[in-house]
């Protein structure tokens, strides 16, 4: 698949990438590493792996990395009530205790968790890693070993090989520094906000609906609304979201009808303080910027 | 796809080990797996172009943000020859456009002697300016120190080169350390040396005895590492004091994993894995590397600026002292320090500023920065001598 391939297909899929991403994902994809994204929340890091996953007609798997994410959660377990059944149904059978335990110990009994399930998948599927800074350090030492040999070994049944290996996307906030060996084990891009043109082409390509004119406004009030200090930067989805208020209340021009553009900000701004800096004069300057 | 070896004797392997090294002297973990994985990339991307080539080198290469943005510019330096070319002719270094002469970054701040000029090939050079002027202005006015030179810890500290008084400097710097690091928690954990009763323990144990609670169970408050952010200012203004205050920086992160250690000139820089290098000639290497390309000028608002929108969420906690030192001449726009301090405090549990000048006789914290930040510093206090630093030791003690 050629490059320019990749970006149509990214398109079609509904994401907008630009060269430093879609070089990125082709040379993952060619050299079968994994591709570390990193980037502010709210840059669309999670869309890029669900969007290469339509574009290449593949399964999604996610991981969603919390603290105390353990094995048992991310990679497999046994299904312990199904086994007790199974213990109590051949109670009565003739069968030794061995064979039982043969038996319960089969992948039948194995819950396959987002890991285990990637790697013994027929046609290569993605596996979304997602957040992997909220993790404990541990569990990123487990992972790495993962992504290196893909293999699971589980003890009741021996080494479980990959069938095929999935296009691994990790992504990380940057709430803690990731050790130099994840990062090493993988290709890296910084994934940053958009620029004008290329967040009105994901405006036009989620919103189609909306007119050429008011999309250009929006966009260019929420570029203009980044530089202001705020303590949470609008993301893409607020920005989606945005739009998608002002055309339910049929806003055409932000600043004809600024009251209510005003009480729509809330779309944008999550937190108190930010709410207070952004007055309705900073509203009618961002948006005489913008227009 | 070809391997890395079948490539190695192409002309391009020479110079691609090369970007490889250069990449590496600026501060960029590459080893020769690397280098194998980035003449995989060019060897795959003759069909492509030249962009091609450069992003997915980019890709690569690089594991962080920092990284990532420094990397355009490096790529130029080595293989278009733009930029600025990192090793200059020996005569050239440390002298600037305006014949003044000025000496690497780092040497006034690292080197008693001069001698890491060898060690160190590559040096920043201070750009003329600003900089230059700054620098000028602290040595003229620094007469107006008094400095009684019999008694060694009533030196002032840019007069300590030997290296006794270094080690005692450093020696001070942590006992300092300690008295800040740590701080009690209002939690309870069982503890057989504790003071307190744990009542629940015992009476459960008791049970075993028929009611009478023999066994007793102890308890105390959990002692938490302080966690200790230091921001060391290394414009040319402080450089009398910097040396010193590496020393203390130094000390404080080396000995202690919760600290970490951030420069600042015009730009921040994260310096705690250089600091924690054990060999002071590879840590001044590094440090030297790491601020090249240092301009003239303190940008204090800005680089606290940095730090909170990028490093705050990682490195602060509830129990995170931050520490500055600093001189307080700023370069920057007004109002930043005081709006960026008051985002800190809201992070960090205390903000400690220590100030050099305020040894100085005549000093009141008059200039604009210091007087924005003012109301935002919960310890402003003078570090002029050690003196003054190990009298400092209860009062961090309290925070």
């Amino acid at each position: 698949m050629t490059l320019e391939d990749l970006k149509s297909k990214l398109k079609g899929a509904g994401y907008v990438a630009d060269d430093a991403l879609c070089v990125a994902l082709d040379l993952s994809l060619r050299l079968e590493r994994p591709l570390l994204l990193e980037g502010e929340a709210g840059v669309g890091k999670t869309d890029i792996a669900k969007a290469l996953a339509t574009a290449l007609d593949t399964k999604l798997i996610r991981l969603q990395c919390y603290e105390g994410l353990d094995a048992n959660s991310a990679i497999y377990e046994w299904n312990y009530q199904r086994q007790l059944l199974a213990i109590k149904a051949h109670e009565k059978s003739d069968l030794d205790a061995d064979a039982i335990e043969q038996h319960i110990f089969s992948q039948d009994y194995l819950l396959m968790r987002p890991l285990l399930e990637s790697i013994s998948q027929e046609q290569p599927p993605v596996l979304l890693v997602d957040e992997i800074d909220r993790a404990d350090m541990e569990f990123e030492a487990y992972l790495l070993e993962i992504l290196s040999e893909f293999q699971i070994t589980v003890p009741e049944i021996g080494t479980i090989e990959a069938t095929s290996i999935p296009r691994v996307i990790l992504t990380s906030n940057s709430t803690r520094d990731l050790s130099d060996a994840l990062r090493r084990r993988c290709l890296y891009t910084y994934v940053d906000f958009p620029d004008l043109a290329k967040e009105l082409a994901i405006l036009q390509t989620r919103q189609p609906g909306i007119e050429a004119a008011v999309g250009r406004q929006i966009v260019g009030f929420v570029q203009e609304l980044r530089k202001e200090e705020l303590e949470k930067v609008p993301g893409i989805a607020e920005t989606l979201d945005w739009a998608a208020a002002l055309m339910a209340l049929d806003i055409k021009s932000l600043d004809e009808d600024l009251e209510r553009t005003q009480a729509t900000l809330i779309c944008l701004l999550k937190t108190e303080a930010d709410l207070k800096s952004v007055t309705p004069e900073v509203t009618s300057r961002l948006a005489g910027k913008a227009a | 796809m070809i391997a890395a070896k079948s490539v190695s004797d192409w002309p391009i392997a020479e110079r691609m080990s090369g970007f490889v090294r250069h990449l590496r002297l600026n501060g960029f973990p590459l080893g020769p797996v690397e280098t194998g994985n980035a003449l995989r990339i060019i060897a795959d991307a003759e069909s492509f172009d030249a962009t091609y080539a450069q992003l997915g080198l980019k890709t690569a290469l690089c594991g962080q943000r920092d990284e990532w943005e420094r990397f355009d510019g490096l790529f130029e330096a080595y293989w278009h020859g733009r930029g600025k070319e990192k090793s200059r002719p020996p005569q050239m270094l440390g002298k600037s456009a305006d014949g003044a002469t000025h000496t690497g970054l780092w040497e006034e701040h690292l080197s008693p002697g001069g001698k890491p000029k060898d060690a160190v090939a590559e040096h920043a050079e201070m750009p003329p300016g600003e900089g230059s002027e700054e620098a000028s202005r602290a040595i003229a006015s620094g007469r107006l120190i008094a400095t009684p030179r019999d008694i060694l810890r009533k030196t002032d500290l840019r007069r300590i080169v030997n290296p006794d008084e270094v080690a005692e400097a450093e020696a001070i710097a942590l006992r300092l350390a300690r008295a800040i690091r740590f701080n009690l928690s209002r939690r309870y954990q069982a503890n057989w040396h504790g003071r307190k009763l744990d009542l629940r323990r015992t009476i459960r144990r008791s049970l075993s005895r028929g009611g009478e609670p023999i066994d007793l169970s102890r308890r105390r408050r959990i002692v938490r590492p302080v966690r200790i952010v230091v921001f060391l200012d290394v414009s040319g203004s402080m450089k009398e004091y910097s040396r010193y205050y590496l020393q203390f920086v130094r000390g404080l992160v080396g000995q202690w994993v919760e600290a970490e250690a951030f420069l600042f000139h015009t730009r921040l820089i994260k310096v705690s894995d250089a600091m924690r290098e054990r060999d002071p000639m590879q840590a001044m290497m590094r440090l030297s590397l790491i601020t090249e390309g240092f301009g003239g000028g303190t940008k204090i608002g800005e680089s606290l600026r940095v730090f909170n929108d990028r490093h705050a969420k990682s490195v602060l906690n509830s129990r995170a002292v931050a520490v500055i030192m600093s001189d307080g001449y700023d370069t920057g726009a007004p109002g930043v320090i005081g709006r960026e301090l008051k985002r800190l405090r809201k992070k960090a549990r205390r903000i400690v500023w220590l100030n050099p000048l305020l040894g100085w006789k005549t000093y009141e914290p008059v200039a604009r920065a210091m007087v924005e930040a003012m109301p935002h510093i919960d310890c402003f206090a003078r570090a002029t001598t050690l003196e003054d630093l190990a009298r400092l030791e209860p009062q961090l003690a309290k925070l």
